[in-house]
């Protein structure tokens, strides 16, 4: 089993890294698109802003749309807005992977932003990739974007007075907003089932 | 529902923490991983390093501590200490942290704040603010009422020793335009007294800004923490001592809160 961190020059690799070693699974961290065709599933981490992001994507960007098609992938945080055509953080139009149907949008003015600390989800489907997380369970946030899709995706949101999409997955696209690497006992628990899927 | 954090500090210096009053007579208190994993047991939010080390040594043993932590402890971790220059910061955070604290350096050169937000994104960039209250008038500050009459905010640098003349309210504000994603506001006058958080101090930082605040200093009692949350509107409160000297756990404290009303995450 292959599993390739794709290192983009945004965020926080190793943290990413040693969650998925403790997982059980054996990573490398690449940016060579042999490599990430070769591998049996994809993590897109990121912590950062949108456009710098889609910037320093620009030579993965075909392997990795083309890889979503194919083999479970997992976008955390940056990395699942980067799945959407658009982003209200970036200037530069529909640049995102659009690999799901939707915007990335600012959160409202009137909160605290960014959304930072533990937030409980509110689990809306069944999914393998929620195996043995109840519903209310607590994942570390940091984000001053969210996703609004215009596809049926979303497996739990989170509240911060708008429902902010948690998890969503489409097909053999998995994607978290917030950071599982991050989030404890819970958060190895998720890295854990997308080990598991990768495994089947 | 977003739950407020309850972050423990550890102070390190030359890879180990030490503890003691006000950086004297400081003790060996052991291992800095060994610590950040009995605070994530006890159901710590997050965990903040103080590297206080004086050499330049001290603070590449640092980076090493930040490495064996967070290969061990799958919750945030934010350094502070020591950080003068974006190249500090870079390195921090691929060790592993997920946030650097900084304070001196952001008021002798604003640019940190800004360069670092910018390349590394804003959420990884604290500000932290060391404040005292000033009881004399001064033009052009931001003044409130308090019970032992009219003050304003003072923000002090190098670990409290010098003080700027800068209105911490503006201070607060204007690190927020220049990208700190949180604020870390010690209060000079609570930290070490056991007394209790600025409560006037961290209300008035909370509600002039827009980015979340942790509140700081003087945290001693199970209330305090209360207080911090319900009449403050902090969003996460860090204390040291409390913690070290086994006075309550975490956990203790959490589940106070909950009873309470306040949310937390047990």
């Amino acid at each position: 089993m292959r599993i390739a961190i794709v290192d983009y020059g945004m965020g926080n690799l190793r943290s990413v890294y040693r969650a998925f070693e403790y997982a059980g699974a054996k990573p490398v961290i690449t940016s060579s698109v042999e490599e990430i065709e070769a591998s049996d599933a994809l993590i897109l981490p990121g912590v950062g802003a949108f456009e710098d992001a889609m910037a320093n994507l620009l030579p993965l960007r075909e392997v990795i749309i083309d890889s979503a098609r194919k083999k479970p992938i997992l976008g955390i945080c940056l990395g699942l807005q980067l799945f959407f055509s658009e982003s209200e953080e970036s200037r530069l139009g529909e640049n995102g992977l659009g690999i799901i149907k939707g915007k990335v949008v600012r959160l409202p003015e009137n909160l605290k932003i960014p959304h930072i600390g533990w937030n409980s989800i509110e689990i809306k489907k069944k999914s393998r990739i929620l195996e043995g997380i109840k519903h209310g369970g607590y994942f570390y946030f940091v984000h001053s974007y969210y996703a609004v899709p215009q596809e049926d995706v979303v497996v739990a949101t989170t509240d911060y007075s708008v429902d902010v999409p948690a998890i969503l997955e489409k097909d053999s696209v998995f994607a978290t907003q917030f950071h599982p690497e991050k989030s404890g006992k819970a958060g190895l628990r998720i890295i854990k089932n997308f080990v598991e899927i990768v495994r089947e | 529902m977003l739950t407020k954090r309850i972050i423990p500090c550890l102070d390190v210096k030359d890879g180990r923490v030490v503890k003691g009053v006000h950086f004297k007579n400081l003790r060996d208190a052991g291992s800095p991983v060994e610590l950040a994993q009995v605070y994530n047991e006890q159901g710590a939010d997050e965990l903040v390093f103080l590297d206080i080390s004086a050499s330049h040594e001290g603070r590449k043993t640092m980076v090493k501590v930040v490495e064996a932590t967070a290969d061990q402890i799958f919750i945030p971790l934010t350094v502070g200490g020591g950080i003068s220059e974006v190249e500090d910061i870079r390195l921090i955070l691929k060790a592993g942290a997920d946030k650097v604290a900084i304070n001196t350096a952001g008021i002798k050169n604003p640019d940190i704040l800004s360069g670092g937000a910018r390349r590394f994104g804003n959420q990884c960039i604290v500000s932290a603010i060391d404040a005292r209250r000033v009881y004399e008038n001064r033009e052009n500050r931001y003044v409130i009422e308090t019970s032992r009459g009219k003050c304003w905010f003072e923000v002090y640098i190098y670990g409290g020793r010098e003080p700027t003349g800068i209105d911490a309210v503006e201070w607060a504000k204007r690190v927020e335009k220049l990208g700190a994603g949180e604020i870390l506001l010690t209060s000079m006058d609570a930290d070490g007294t056991k007394d209790g958080f600025d409560i006037e101090l961290t209300r008035t930082i909370s509600e002039a800004v827009n980015i979340p605040v942790i509140a700081s200093g003087g945290a001693g009692e199970l209330e305090h923490f209360y207080e911090a949350f319900a009449f403050a509107r902090a969003d996460a409160a860090l204390a040291a001592s409390i913690f070290h000297y086994h006075e309550y756990t975490v956990g203790e404290i959490k589940r106070y809160l909950n009873e309470k009303g306040i949310p937390v995450r047990l």
